[in-house]
């Protein structure tokens, strides 16, 4: 028997990955071929998508891209048993974009099916959690601490600290949530993850709640994420088929339950506190802080609100020691960033790697530039509320205080790159746009000050007082910082600002 | 993925309720129950769901028109969601969306047959294979105009349309 592996990760399904499956399980039969087709996830090198994987005694040898037309020439050649063709790129896990890659969080994606229990527990499932069970949670934590791992969704708050707070938190009752409202315009990797290592994600929820005393989680995802709710749902229901999930976690005698919960279009409820109104069934008001959700979150009880990055790096830090994923890293930013390279790109996909390495390592190293050909001209890091650094400031490193130092964020670690036919003062009208159409409303600054962003950039564009109304602008991008509840108003000046410091002259026109 | 739902009725509408799991029992799960089954929330709901939960009328509507997936008509047999978040522009969705709007449908509006809707969203997560649209609940990408052409017109075929 031969196994083929093509993803089932929704950006392949997107160009077609589903069609080639077929193709290559009808052609198969039809030929007398003994094939098994497995739907992985992606290896996140999207510009091979659909990627075709054949196991061999040599390894995983892969295909690239493969069209439906191509695979009667594939079988025609012999790909089953690895043999050459045009689109043969050897053994996946040498090709050089992903072998200089330090995978951790992302080490089972695209490797494993993603509902296969036993697949998944082959490739050190489980091993986090049963350390938790021996361990115990104070242990745990302190793994946590010492590994420097600071949230992913883009705060960058020191996890172990977070979790220290919910677990000295006294209550009848108390929450894991996880935030998986990926709504960053160029982030993907919540929902790789999500599609292609579900079962990771629920042992570091499970390894969460048995940590800080919680028997409840949520996962909070997007209804724009269509498959990867299904897939998680399906391997929520299999954690408790499996008993990692119910009453009686692993024999253990204690008990932790997960349910997922679907948004509805609303980007502010990417915002924790907003996430945790809208799980209360309600508008997706941004609270006051304090009181930290740490100590009142959901229904008012102590929550743990982590991103999905994060939660599905817990089991590996676990399993491993803190020490081991803290050794990688720069300064203060410690282990690996999955970043999302997308926009203009020639090779778009996930990158994961120790902090610290330049954006242009990432920019015109691993995505080879722009699909267009054309110069790169500005980059957008960290989704619409992340700054557009032109293409002299690529040298800048990457982790979270040094981009903090230029104006920037590295946020969820999206990287949306643009070429030279940019207008940047689209852009930046773009991003105060974006935030009138998505602010939850409470705050005045949000609220107003976008509305009055998108109207006062329409004035200069086409002239109007432009000096007076520079100004303004400039007056108004300090309000919005200063003055906003939460980061959707306080940072969606980045944009702007960032836009009028590098790119003046496209306010001139 | 097909877009055909039953006609609404509030017996309908309350069988929906009443089989909502006890933690599902808040405004926007609700509405969303109602909505999936109904591919709408009927103004003869918000009372409905306003007494389930133990709110005001007011709350539920203020959660119903808070969130942009929440719609209080019935969609079109096909809808069309296309990106327009920075991704997507920076690989020529601007553009895409002019040529839709020439072409098809304005954004918010339907054709003129009236089967097929197109509205636009704040990214699909497709964001390195852009252009991207749902069209009846399917991700495509590397789309131009021939592309999502044809993805629209197997939706239709696919629901008879």
């Amino acid at each position: 028997m031969t196994t083929v592996y093509v993803p089932c990760d929704s950006a392949a399904v997107s160009i077609g990955a589903d069609d080639v499956a077929r193709a290559i399980a009808e052609r198969a039969a039809a030929r007398g071929l003994d094939v098994t087709v497995v739907r992985n996830g992606t290896r996140g090198m999207l510009w091979l998508e659909p990627l075709v994987e054949v196991a061999t005694d040599r390894g995983r040898l892969g295909y690239g891209p493969v069209e439906v037309g191509d695979v009667a020439s594939l079988f025609d050649a012999g790909f089953l048993d690895g043999a050459g063709h045009p689109l043969a790129l050897g053994v996946v896990a040498e090709i050089p974009w992903l072998a200089s890659q330090t995978r951790i969080t992302f080490q089972r994606v695209g490797v494993i099916d993603p509902l296969d229990f036993d697949d998944w527990r082959a490739h050190g499932g489980l091993l986090g959690l049963r350390r938790v069970i021996t361990a115990g949670a104070v242990e745990v934590i302190d793994e946590l601490v010492a590994s420097g791992l600071r949230g992913r969704g883009g705060a960058g708050f020191p996890a172990g600290i977070k979790w220290r707070t919910v677990a000295a938190a006294e209550s009848d009752q108390k929450y894991v949530c996880c935030n998986a409202d990926e709504g960053d315009s160029g982030t993907f990797a919540d929902r790789m993850l999500l599609e292609g290592d579900p079962f990771t994600l629920i042992e570091g929820m499970v390894i969460a709640g048995l940590s800080v005393g919680a028997t409840q989680g949520f996962i909070y995802s997007r209804s724009e994420y269509p498959v990867a709710n299904d897939t998680f749902r399906a391997a929520i229901e299999t954690a408790y088929r499996e008993h990692m999930l119910g009453d009686d976690v692993l024999g253990a005698g204690v008990s932790f339950h997960l349910a997922l919960r679907e948004g509805a279009g609303a980007y502010i409820c990417g915002e924790e506190t907003s996430m945790l109104e809208s799980l209360m069934g309600n508008r997706g008001m941004v609270r006051s802080k304090p009181p930290l959700p740490a100590l009142e979150g959901l229904f008012g009880k102590p929550t743990l609100v982590n991103n999905v990055l994060t939660l599905a790096t817990v089991p590996m830090i676990v399993a491993d020691g803190g020490a081991a994923y803290g050794a990688a890293g720069f300064e203060r930013s410690r282990g690996t960033q999955v970043f999302q390279l997308s926009g203009n790109v020639a090779r778009g996909g996930i990158v994961e790697l120790p902090f610290g390495l330049t954006l242009r390592e990432l920019v015109e190293g691993y995505a080879g530039g722009t699909r267009s050909g054309r110069p790169v001209r500005a980059v957008q890091v960290g989704g619409p509320l992340g700054a557009y650094i032109p293409a002299s400031g690529l040298d800048v490193p990457l982790d979270y205080e040094s981009m903090i130092a230029i104006n920037g964020m590295v946020g969820h670690g999206g990287v949306v790159v643009f070429d030279d036919t940019v207008d940047m003062a689209e852009q930046a009208r773009f991003a105060m746009e974006f935030c009138s159409r998505e602010s939850c409303g409470k705050c005045t600054p949000c609220r107003v000050g976008s509305v009055r962003g998108v109207e006062t950039i329409d004035k200069i564009r086409s002239g109007v007082d432009r000096a007076d109304n520079l100004a303004l602008l400039d007056d108004l991008c300090t309000l919005m910082t200063d003055g906003s509840l939460c980061a959707m108003g306080s940072l969606t000046p980045l944009p702007v600002r960032s836009a009028l410091t590098h790119f003046a002259e496209d306010f001139e026109r | 993925m097909a877009a055909r739902h039953p006609d609404w009725s509030s017996d309908a509408g309350q069988q929906v309720l009443d089989a909502l799991p006890a933690g599902d029992r808040l405004v926007l799960p609700a509405l969303q129950a109602l909505q999936h089954a109904f591919g709408h929330v009927h103004d003869e709901a918000v009372p409905l769901v306003a007494s389930l939960v133990n709110v005001s009328v007011a709350e539920v509507h203020g959660v119903l028109t808070f969130y942009h997936d929440l719609r209080r008509t019935p969609p079109a047999s096909v809808t069309v969601i296309l990106c327009t978040a920075e991704a997507c522009q920076a690989n020529g969705s601007r553009a895409l969306v002019s040529e839709v709007e020439e072409s098809l449908a304005k954004l918010g509006g339907r054709t003129s047959d009236g089967a097929v809707e197109v509205a636009e969203v704040f990214c699909l997560g497709n964001c390195a294979l852009g252009p991207a649209a749902l069209v009846n609940g399917r991700l495509c990408g590397r789309l131009d105009l021939d592309r999502l052409v044809a993805a629209v017109g197997a939706a239709r075929a696919e629901v008879g349309a």
